[in-house]
């Protein structure tokens, strides 16, 4: 490491110190944010808010859970988790599928198959989103689980990812499974996916906080606040016009919203960082 | 590369990709194609026909001020994002690269903003330069400084820049560290015993041997701005003021679901279709991405 080339002297402590600022100045923010979430309306709207927490933490996150300013912040988070959880597993589900399909078959169509999915990694949603709005207003999927979930499946990432691993994989494992007279879907579930675990777990937290962090697909897709996200319903809680917003109540729920998907990341962090060097590099 | 072994059958196989390949039918391919469909039309204005009229979309988008404004807002924007956000985070790497223990615990404590949704970053910063209630704004006004990003374009500029950048830098420190601990440590003693100082040794060998990381971030976060900070403009600017931070996909948005343009919102995502055609290019062909078939 760099550090068996200095030596510890003034520099050591430098060092620390130029981190613990940068750290200091990446956590400020939350720590206004959750300063704003445990104080009243009076203590924000008369500047500057204090430095230090106050005492309306229960009052705050109480009132954001059971009736929010459209709907309550515990139905959005209900609604993210169904949301997040559902991108994730389908996503992992059809991949594995199709991951196994093209490297453990010769079938008609495989290599148009391929390239068809190999182009979707090439447009994210964020451009296609007028027609796609429409495909799914057709389907009648508007304010549905399956409209916020369904559109955000459909790219290859994951496919990719598992067909390189698949490639790793051993032929002596599949040898041996068809000399067994093994079926293929037995060797898919006996052996393929329990070797896959670790790679599934590290797709799962970065699709996990794909689909949570989403905006503006939930934005066009749910007009009934009892199914907005709670990443895309913190907006909707500012009123319009001049009237003063409801700082405690929209900083407990802009709390709230980044917890599960920070949660994730600092519980799974070497998975976590596995995943995004993979899935990026 | 190519499987030895492989196992009988067709009926099976295609069973197995038609989840996939109908989800990417309805949701990719069928809005893909509409959108290049509607680019070459102009609905009238009750929606019941429409006029075809081949590139014109193109052509008045082109030369439509307001779009041509808007593509150099996101040039300026996407820059700053990627400036911005690799600067803090390699000069973070670079300090916590040189620390025998404890870079991991910093590791964790600076990881965590990548999981906070751009949209929610957009809510924090827009409370601290809030310009009734905004404790940074507060300040700058004791300053003598009058902020007020709601009727200054630059001002809101920076803002979105600085909120798109900031959970930004997360991502881009962990490359940089992984990048920085992966250049042989020989290489950087022979300097040292050279007698060249730090920072010399930084520019002069350090950056060189870490330059396909720092193009690949480059890439990375061109495309992290273009396409994922939707979230910080709606919520912090709305595009505003006169436009003066409406990128591209913002556009797409405004245009298309706030004015009703569809043929010109069709055209818009036909044209940024083909900007992340480039840049994927880009992406594979200089960083080595490697897709074997």
């Amino acid at each position: 490491m760099g550090g068996m080339v200095e030596k510890r002297g003034v520099s050591y402590w430098l060092i620390h110190a130029g981190l613990i600022l940068g750290v200091a100045i990446i956590f400020f923010p939350i720590w206004l944010a959750f300063v704003a979430s445990t104080v009243d309306q009076q203590d924000i709207i008369r500047p500057p808010m204090p430095l230090l927490p106050g005492d309306q933490f229960l009052e705050n996150y109480g009132r954001a859970l059971t009736s929010g300013v459209n709907a309550p912040v515990a139905r959005m988070l209900l609604n993210s988790s169904v949301m997040a959880l559902g991108i994730a597993f389908g996503k992992i589900v059809i991949s594995l599928l199709s991951a196994f399909a093209i490297v453990y078959f010769r079938f008609p169509g495989r290599r148009l198959f391929f390239w068809l999915i190999f182009l979707t990694l090439m447009l994210p949603v964020e451009v296609r989103i007028v027609p796609t709005y429409e495909v799914a207003a057709n389907f009648g999927m508007l304010n549905s689980y399956s409209g916020l979930i369904l559109p955000l499946i459909a790219s290859a990432t994951a496919t990719f990812l598992f067909r390189q691993f698949f490639m790793t994989v051993p032929d002596e494992l599949a040898e041996a499974a068809r000399v067994d007279g093994a079926r293929p879907m037995r060797f898919f579930f006996d052996i393929l996916v329990p070797m896959s675990r670790t790679n599934i777990a590290a797709l799962f937290v970065i699709l996990f906080i794909y689909g949570w962090n989403q905006y503006l697909w939930p934005l066009l897709i749910t007009t009934d606040p009892q199914m907005n996200t709670i990443v895309m319903g913190i907006k909707q809680m500012f009123p319009s016009g001049d009237d003063l917003a409801d700082w405690p109540v929209i900083m407990a729920t802009s709390l709230l919203a980044m917890i599960p998907p920070v949660v994730v990341v600092i519980l799974m962090q070497n998975l976590f960082v596995r995943g995004l060097m993979e899935s990026e590099k | 590369m190519e499987k030895r072994v492989r196992f009988r059958g067709w009926l099976l196989p295609t069973l197995l990709v038609v989840p996939q390949l109908a989800i990417t039918a309805i949701f990719f391919f069928v809005p893909a194609g509409q959108a290049v469909w509607q680019s070459l039309f102009i609905p009238d204005p009750f929606g019941l026909r429409s006029q075809f009229v081949g590139l014109g979309n193109f052509v008045f988008l082109l030369s439509d001020p307001f779009y041509r404004a808007s593509f150099v807002t996101t040039a300026i924007f996407s820059a700053s994002v990627a400036f911005v956000s690799m600067a803090v985070a390699l000069w973070l790497a670079v300090l916590a690269d040189r620390l025998i223990k404890g870079s991991g615990t910093y590791r964790t404590l600076l990881i965590w903003p990548y999981a906070v949704a751009p949209a929610v970053a957009g809510v924090l910063w827009l409370f601290m330069f809030n310009t009734r209630v905004g404790l940074v704004s507060w300040y700058l006004g004791l300053l003598g400084y009058d902020w007020n990003h709601t009727l200054n374009g630059e001002e809101a500029m920076g803002l979105v820049v600085i909120a798109s950048s900031w959970g930004r830098i997360s991502y881009n420190f962990l490359f940089f560290l992984a990048g920085l601990q992966a250049i042989p440590k020989s290489v950087i003693e022979a300097a040292a015993i050279d007698g060249a100082r730090f920072w010399k040794r930084f520019w002069t060998i350090v950056f060189p041997l870490l330059s396909p990381t720092t193009f690949f971030l480059l890439v990375v976060n061109v495309v992290y701005a273009f396409f994922e900070t939707f979230g910080v403009i709606h919520t912090i600017t709305s595009g505003g003021p006169q436009q003066s931070t409406t990128i591209l996909v913002y556009k797409v948005f405004s245009d298309g679901f706030v004015g009703q343009d569809l043929g010109s919102s069709a055209a818009q995502s036909v044209i940024l279709l083909v900007v992340v055609g480039i840049l994927t290019i880009v992406q594979f062909k200089y960083i080595e991405r490697k897709v074997h078939y």
